[in-house]
């Protein structure tokens, strides 16, 4: 049954017909189709642009059906736009049949839309009897044809105008695809995307056809939240088997057609990669960006600053110049469909929405994620872990991972270690979490001993780590070796950031309640190696990350090319977290080296930079040295020729 | 119920002009130019005490036979003003300081927008479609 509805149509048919249905509509087709062979000549002139061998119902007949639906003429008109038989100028089976299911939504008050097909529906009253219907059907068809030829012909001029557009490319697909194409909503673009026929050329002919329906979606944002939920559920199933129902690279179609809002919702990779630019701006998940953050980013992705404006305000739901994550997901995703060529919406897709967001990505996760992490943590140092706490909400603008300026905010980067500790290990990483952790990794655990020998000074537990800050001065109060004190400055500078604790002082001296970290201590300093490798290369990344986001679609590629590479450091990195869980600090010092390390990668890059342009340089040089000796040439040659003319 | 409304910067150029299409703009345009010239008077009149202390509503402006004006300024000295057909008798003063509470609302919604540069024409649908639903109420 859907086969017949389907006609030639290659795709996979986008209408589901009951069978009760798909026998009224065949009928009622059979009806117009075959009163249009009987009837004489007013059919529209496109008629005779038929394809040979489809089966068309004609103008007049259906024009009649129509009317008899007794729905007011601007939504009959409407109907037929979004079925497509104005764009192909005739009543192909598939126009027909769509038309059919538009009217009996809008029969049911159901808003005139390609999702309202999806759902079930009665099926379409016609005000006149059936029989009736017959009977005029039967009736010279010319009256009829004659009146309704009327209201056609501006449609028809409209009909004509898209079919020099469209022909060119529907003709190579099969007529019926053309319904696909035509509903102006997001999905049938993925048809038309996929297809890449004239890509431009189509779209403007969609955008003229966008009004129409877009007025008819503004005023019923209520119902239409509700139908496009009837019918999503349904297609849910699907989508649940299927892996990606956002390509970005235009693959995908035929699921897509399935859910409406399907462009307008964000998948798993799309919303950890939105994420991870997140936390490049702004490291606290649950804080704001600011507005003029978040327009230095979104300008790097090149849209016009008109669109960028709307997208702000669409995606900015309380309206308060910041965006929280799920706003800037939101956000962002809106100006990746732009990017690929989506108009934008009216107004905000309900999956856009932040609660919405927030509830299907639950950011609540991490949240959650932090406070395991703190469970976790918890046998290890129990009061540490609330002098944390506070130091996390009094610190909430650190601005750059790699460098914890020490102290308090390397208290916040510890709640950031933890939440996104947690999360590379379940998922798959994209490559900012994993240089990030990799990264933060080492400066929570060492900030986290840190702060929790400090608290334990407090605290008084008068173990070894109320001695570290003694012990300078032991050794200055010794003086008397002068070897000690060497011993002791240069570490000094290289722990650099003023810590108390001289590096070489440091392995001996474990977490106070612990004397299991000791013997991780070993294994801490080989696993911070191999991060300490990734986080080399992971700088570099992090360059690339501060060129625009102009370019989504290959980030979205990068982020599964690097997914493999971030494995493996996903792998250290986990294994670096359990053991950094419980945290000496030998990794003061790593941090430090890690400094040295990414400063000197960011030196090599730029020297790589530097030669790259220098022979630029040179080679603009040389091509500017050919250049004058031409020009010099040819001089000479005018000079030389010059003496014959003058004479 | 309002007619006109506009919105004018601080250097009195427009910044949001809007009147129901039915008559010629031009009209509302100029009346909208003439009453900047009792806007100010007012400001001065009242500006002599703290800019604290003025009020933004302006009130009626002037009237003229088919229409009132109404004003009503921001602190930054942007202008709001609004025109109102007389014959709609009903329409209260309270009414005309919500409509413009409204309007301020819908113009600091404008400018939270950090793409939006201050003195840049507002091209705000957000802003358009409120401004659309305070002129057609009536109908």
């Amino acid at each position: 049954m859907e086969v017949a509805a389907g006609g030639g149509c290659g795709a996979g048919p986008p209408l589901l017909l009951s069978d009760s249905e798909q026998q009224c509509y065949s009928e009622l087709f059979a009806r117009c189709a075959g009163a249009s062979s009987g009837g004489p000549g007013p059919g529209p002139p496109e008629a005779t642009r038929v394809a040979p061998g489809t089966a068309t119902a004609a103008a007049g007949p259906v024009a009649d059906l129509f009317r008899a639906s007794q729905l007011p003429p601007e939504t009959l008109h409407q109907i037929t736009e979004l079925c497509g038989a104005k764009r192909v100028g005739y009543f192909g089976p598939t126009q027909f049949y769509i038309a059919l299911k538009l009217i009996a939504a809008a029969q049911s008050g159901l808003p005139v839309r390609t999702e309202s097909i999806k759902c079930e529906l009665p099926l379409p009253r016609f005000g006149m009897a059936k029989s009736d219907g017959e009977m005029r059907f039967g009736n010279p068809a010319e009256l009829h044809g004659k009146k309704v030829q009327i209201p056609y012909l501006p449609t028809e001029k409209n009909s004509l105008k898209r079919m020099d557009d469209e022909d060119k490319q529907q003709e190579s697909q099969s007529p019926t695809m053309s319904p696909l194409a035509s509903p102006p909503s997001s999905p049938p673009h993925y048809q038309r995307v996929s297809l890449s026929h004239g890509y431009s050329k189509l779209r403007s002919g969609t955008e003229q056809m966008h009004p129409a329906p877009y007025e008819t979606r503004q005023p019923i944002g209520q119902p239409e939240g509700s139908s496009s939920e009837g019918p999503g559920v349904k297609p849910l199933h699907r989508q649940a088997s299927l892996i990606r129902s956002f390509s970005v690279e235009r693959e995908l179609q035929d699921n897509n057609s399935n859910y409406p809002d399907e462009p307008w919702r964000i998948t798993e990779e799309q919303r950890e990669y939105y994420v991870n630019q997140f936390r490049s701006l702004q490291p606290d998940p649950s804080s704001f960006i600011s507005g003029s953050v978040a327009k230095n980013f979104f300008t790097k992705s090149k849209l016009s600053i008109p669109e960028l404006s709307y997208i702000w305000e669409l995606s900015d739901a309380d309206c308060d110049g910041a965006l929280t994550l799920p706003e800037f997901c939101a956000a962002f995703h809106l100006i990746v469909a732009r990017k690929n060529g989506y108009p934008l919406p009216e107004g905000l897709p309900p999956t856009l929405q932040p609660e919405y967001l927030q509830a299907a990505f639950p950011k609540s996760k991490w949240e959650c994620t932090i406070f395991d992490s703190y469970s976790e943590s918890m046998p290890a140092n129990q009061q540490p872990c609330d002098l944390n706490r506070m130091e996390k909400t009094s610190v909430k603008d650190m601005a750059d991972f790699p460098v914890p300026t020490q102290d308090v905010t390397t208290g916040d980067d510890k709640q950031a270690l933890n939440s996104t500790a947690n999360e590379p290990s379940p998922k798959d990483v994209a490559e900012d979490t994993a240089s990030k952790d990799c990264n933060s990794l080492k400066a929570r655990p060492r900030s986290r001993s840190y702060s929790s020998t400090s608290i334990e000074e407090t605290m008084k537990r008068g173990e070894n780590p109320p001695t570290p800050p003694p012990r300078p001065q032991k050794t200055h109060s010794r003086a008397s070796s002068l070897d000690l004190n060497k011993v002791f400055q240069p570490s000094v500078p290289a722990a650099n950031s003023g810590l108390l604790p001289p590096p070489p002082a440091l392995p001996p001296r474990p977490c106070p309640t612990q004397s299991e970290p000791v013997s991780e201590a070993d294994l801490h300093p080989q696993l911070n190696r191999a991060p300490s490798q990734a986080a080399e290369s992971s700088p570099k990344k992090d360059a690339p990350h501060a060129q625009p986001p102009s370019k989504p679609i290959r980030r979205k590629f990068r982020p599964e090319n690097q997914t493999m590479e971030s494995q493996e450091s996903a792998a250290a990195v986990g294994g670096a977290a359990s053991a950094a869980m419980v945290k000496p600090h030998p990794t003061v010092q790593k941090q430090s080296s890690k400094q040295k390390k990414a400063i000197q990668t960011a030196i090599r890059k730029n020297k790589e930079a530097n030669a790259v342009l220098a022979r630029l340089n040179s080679e603009l040089q040389q091509q500017l040295k050919e250049v004058h000796q031409e020009r010099i040439a040819l001089e000479n040659q005018l000079e030389q020729l010059r003496p014959v003319t003058v004479l | 119920m309002a007619v006109c409304i506009a919105v004018i910067a601080k250097e009195n150029y427009p910044l949001y002009i809007r009147s129901t299409p039915t008559e010629n703009e031009l009209k509302f345009h100029y009346m909208v130019h003439t009453s900047l010239d009792v806007v100010d008077e007012k400001i001065s009149a009242m500006g002599k005490a703290l800019v604290d202390q003025r009020e933004l509503y302006l009130g009626l402006l002037y009237p003229t036979e088919d229409y009132k004006v109404y004003g009503y300024v921001t602190n930054s000295k942007v202008k709001f003003v609004m025109v109102v057909d007389s014959s709609n008798t009903a329409l209260r003063d309270n009414e005309i300081r919500s409509m413009f509470r409204k309007l301020h609302n819908s113009y600091t919604d404008v400018m939270c927008n950090p793409f939006y540069n201050p003195g840049d024409r507002i091209q705000s649908r957000a802003f358009d479609n409120m401004v659309t639903s305070m002129m057609i109420q009536v109908c």
